[in-house]
């Protein structure tokens, strides 16, 4: 039999407020643990929460940016439950009426087409403390609390259970990253957990529209783990059933060592989370006006930026999706574009040496040392011939190290282009002379050995002759 | 007058006088203290050092001018309120070492105006309780007769009034444990509307209807007191941004007019004789000063006790988890895992009512119980909030019994928790409405126990419940009566 897996996801998005959801505390990542606290992120007696406005202006960006209506009166609830790093014994979060709703994004898997994928809701919450165990200071044995992520925002993104792929789920995450990034409200570090999922699997017989019992699979934080943990999890639950058994509904953890799922908790002990609204918040009404004026706080989103691309600059779909990946490179392309008009070669030079150098030194396009006018200067210089397109990748690699002028270092480093005929003619004929072999094979028809002339005169000029020039002298010359 | 017997503005008038010293009255209530804790039982933690080091900071701010109505006053505060650096344990084993780091806005805003704490006042475990009997720290009794329960759970709020031990008091009222322990002790209780005063800093019972106010030995004070706790707070996101009146401003004793409703399902058969009879006699006393007596009906008062104890247990069975034995309060020795330090702190912190709760809102919280229970209750309390509002549309006040009978002999309901539950019957239906009310000393029971009447406003109609309370104990001397000890 074949079978139709069945993928819904939650994720949890780590809002980049300066301060805590219910309190005034520092969200700062690394501090020393629990100096970021106070009365109520502790859950001292008597402390009471008060919400962060910013969250709120948060959420409803990512809401409208993901299609979702937002609740004119959303409510927080408590999710009740014990655990050393909750100070409170219970979480604030959302459960009914969560502050969006109904929601899609688009996606599309390469070579497949466009799909919709339902947003079920979006919650504001509050993540908890962490646990430390072993070398804590101070303790002699047992495990430390470090409550200085509790009480950070979260959003929580639930998806339908419209994926049906772990490729789909994986360009899900993938474009609601890019939103929130994009957005300036998460920082998108996975690794520090700022960006997590959870996976609800379940797979049916194909055809079926019987949804099969499904387990969530927690603690996924790559694109890569999402994709292995949900194609091991399908796997698991096919064998399982081929096998003669039943999926049984419980919470699973994936391990990144082996690449596999196993059993956290099953369903008998799921918590009771005793849901119930949180008599310490009020209702939290949210008017037509406070959206529209975060609506017109919103940027361009990528969708629209790459169709604009591909508009304005005449760049090709690729191109435009790759500038488009992260707002910081499409930022720095309008950049350069609104300096010199040469679309293209901008978005080649951005693709090609920008993004090499920048993933070798591990920076973000936000640190790039090259300022944008720099890019155009360098790619003026090879438009005007002062370089060839070779020599540019010197003058690039000593622009990015030294932050010199292109001019400057063409100057100091005598990389003028050669275009003088003389001057390669001369180099031409040295070369002919010395491959005499080459030359009668050549001319006996093995037109393939063009290149290596080319290569040879290019390699004696030191890379500064003219490639054009090259070309036209060496195929008058070799015609005899 | 013996200064120990003197009001807030009685006192303050002494002190303006130099006549004595914020020292001197604060020295003579500490040796009250002293003298009755044996008998009465009042405090959980008396903190004379403190006291006479704010009373010194006082005569300073007297001796330059500074002075406002509460500068030098000593009050004592029921021990739910967070005081910085004094240990705060709500009356219960589980926080027996808790010292907190900040203090309560309501204790910040009377320290600011230069009031003097004389200590922290004893209380049912968690404010859980109708009788004192609830504390771990072994109950307040009733001055007027310590075989008698003084009413809880801010009992030891009112016996510290009764007793002389305190000039002022604060306490916190859920169902009425304000009121209650006002009416059971002879003294002025106000429970100002939800959201009037700050619960910041005030450890949560049941968050959607506790509130903050004082217990006085007038009606005077009770508007003095209103006036300095009242205001928002943007530490508490439930605490109300609207303007604070002048309170005493509104005691013209003058209501005539004045319509005040009298609803039958509170005055029933069974009723305490004693309590009947303060009742009739404080209607001709209001009726003699101009007020006209309507009959009205809230006909959901029979399911009040009921929705409150689903939805306060509710809420209190979440608000008491943070008492883990984690980062504060009592924590078993020698437990083996979470799960069993978890279990034994609680077990061992946690007195039997309070167990008790957290159980029955638990339950009332399950999954599959929580439509039946909870949701159901939160219904129920929409039905009472519009008994109140539809009553309000034709009268100004409303007039009730605070408790059924006068205070009842220790131990007599211990055993039979919803016996002791139903002694709040008359002042549970205006935590649940949000609203406002008093008790105001109104007679005495033939055995000589004090009987209050109560009260209830609408919404922050604090004005016209004080000035109505004013106005009769003007016209009565039940007020100016002293407890024998």
């Amino acid at each position: 039999m074949r079978y139709q897996p069945v993928i819904g996801l939650e994720v949890h998005v780590q809002l980049k407020t300066d301060s805590k959801i219910f309190c005034g505390c520092s969200t700062a990542f690394g501090s020393e643990p629990n100096s970021q606290t106070c009365p109520v992120c502790l859950g001292l007696p008597g402390a009471l929460p008060v919400l962060n406005k910013k969250v709120v202006d948060f959420a409803i960006k990512a809401g409208l940016s993901t299609n979702c209506s937002i609740t004119p009166r959303s409510i927080f609830a408590r999710k009740n439950y014990f655990y050393p790093d909750l100070p409170k014994g219970y979480q604030i979060s959302q459960f009914e009426d969560p502050i969006c709703q109904h929601g899609w994004l688009d996606i599309q898997v390469e070579g497949q087409e466009v799909k919709r994928i339902g947003i079920t809701r979006i919650h504001m919450e509050e993540d908890a403390g962490k646990l430390v165990h072993g070398d804590v200071s101070g303790l002699e044995e047992g495990s430390g609390v470090d409550l200085n992520r509790a009480c950070t925002p979260l959003l929580e993104v639930v998806s339908e259970p419209d994926l049906r792929s772990s490729d789909e789920a994986v360009a899900y995450l993938k474009q609601l990253h890019q939103i929130v990034t994009w957005l300036g409200i998460c920082d998108g570090n996975m690794e520090e957990g700022s960006f997590r999922c959870d996976a609800n699997v379940s797979v049916m017989p194909l055809g079926s529209d019987t949804l099969g019992t499904r387990a969530e699979i927690k603690n996924v934080n790559s694109f890569r783990f999402v994709k292995q943990a949900i194609e091991y999890e399908i796997q698991r639950q096919i064998e399982l059933i081929e096998d003669g058994g039943r999926v049984v509904q419980e919470t699973r953890l994936f391990d990144p060592n082996s690449g596999k799922t196993r059993s956290m908790r099953g369903k008998e002990e799921a918590h009771d989370y005793r849901y119930f609204p949180d008599p310490d918040l009020v209702p939290l009404v949210i008017d037509q006006a406070w959206i529209e004026r975060t609506r017109g706080e919103l940027p361009e989103l990528p969708e629209q930026r790459r169709q604009r691309f591909m508009n304005d600059f005449a760049l090709p779909a690729y191109d435009a999706e790759v500038l488009t990946a992260s707002r910081g490179l499409a930022d720095y392309f309008e950049s350069c574009v609104a300096l010199h008009a040469n679309a293209k070669a901008i978005s080649n030079w951005l693709m090609g040496e920008i993004t090499r150098a920048l993933n070798d030194n591990s920076l973000s396009i936000e640190a790039c040392p090259l300022v944008p006018s720099r890019l155009v200067d360098l790619i003026k210089l090879i438009e005007g011939g002062t370089i060839s397109g070779k020599i540019a990748k010197t003058v690039f690699d000593e622009m990015w190290r030294s932050g010199k002028e292109p001019a400057v270092i063409v100057q100091e480093q005598g990389l003028l282009q050669v275009s003088d005929t003389g001057a390669i003619e001369a180099i031409i004929d040295e070369i002919l002379t010395r491959e005499a072999g080459q030359v009668a094979e050549y001319r006996s028809g093995k037109d393939k050995l063009f290149g290596f002339f080319v290569g040879q005169v290019m390699k004696a000029s030191k890379g500064k002759a003219n490639p054009g020039v090259v070309n036209e002298l060496l195929l008058s010359k070799l015609k005899g | 007058m013996d200064i120990v017997d003197q009001s807030i503005h009685e006192l303050h008038q002494t002190l303006k006088s130099r006549e004595v010293s914020s020292v001197e009255a604060t020295k003579a209530l500490l040796a009250r203290i002293e003298n009755l804790e044996p008998q009465i039982g009042s405090f959980i933690t008396v903190t004379p050092e403190q006291a006479l080091a704010d009373a010194a900071a006082a005569d300073k701010r007297i001796a330059a001018g500074q002075m406002d109505l509460l500068t030098g006053i000593p009050v004592a505060l029921k021990d739910i309120f967070l005081t910085e650096g004094i240990r705060t344990t709500c009356g219960s084993r589980i926080l027996s070492n808790f010292v907190p780091p900040y203090s309560a806005t309501a204790w910040d805003k009377l320290k600011e105006r230069g009031m003097v704490l004389l200590g922290k006042l004893n209380q049912d475990e968690f404010a859980m309780g109708s009788s004192n009997e609830s504390s771990a720290f072994g109950m307040a009794r009733n001055p007027w007769d310590t075989s008698c329960i003084p009413g809880g759970s801010s009992g030891g709020s009112a016996t510290a009034i009764a007793a002389r031990q305190a000039t002022v008091t604060l306490g916190t009222d859920t169902g009425g444990s304000i009121r209650q322990p006002a009416s059971h002790c002879g003294c002025v209780g106000l429970k100002p509307t939800y959201g009037r005063v700050s619960r910041y800093g005030v450890i949560a019972y049941a968050s959607s209807l506790d509130q903050v106010g004082p217990l006085t030995r007038d009606v005077t004070d009770s508007a003095i007191m209103l006036g300095a706790l009242a205001g928002h707070d943007p530490k508490d996101s439930t605490s109300v941004n609207i303007p604070v009146p002048d309170y005493t401003a509104a005691l013209t004793g003058n209501i005539a007019g004045l319509r005040i409703g009298l609803p039958k399902e509170y005055f029933i058969a069974g009723l305490d004789p004693d309590v009947q009879h303060s009742m009739d006699a404080a209607i001709a006393t209001l009726r003699g000063l101009g007020a006209e007596f309507v009959d009205i009906s809230l006909p959901n008062t029979d399911y009040a006790v009921a929705t409150y104890y689903l939805i306060a247990t509710a809420e209190a069975s979440s608000n008491l988890a943070r008492y883990d034995g984690v980062r504060f309060g009592h924590r078993a020795e020698a437990s083996e895992g979470l799960l069993e330090m978890y279990t034994k702190s609680r077990s061992q912190g946690f007195g039997a009512e309070v167990k008790r709760r957290i159980m029955l809102g638990t339950y009332a919280l399950s999954s599959g119980y929580y439509d039946a229970y909870y949701v159901k209750a939160q219904k129920v309390r929409t039905l009472i909030m519009q008994d109140f509002i539809r009553a309000f549309e034709g009268v100004d006040v409303i007039l009730t019994p605070v408790a059924p009978t006068p205070a009842f002999k220790i131990g007599e309901k211990v055993a039979d928790p919803l016996q002791m539950y139903l002694s709040d019957i008359f002042t549970i239906p205006v935590n649940l409405a949000g609203t406002c009310a008093l008790s105001v000393p109104a007679g005495f029971s033939a055995s000589g126990l004090p009987i209050g009447l109560q009260l209830i406003g609408k919404p922050f109609g604090e004005e016209t419940i004080l000035r109505a309370a004013h106005a009769f104990e003007q016209a009565t001397e039940w007020h100016t009566r002293k407890a024998v000890i």
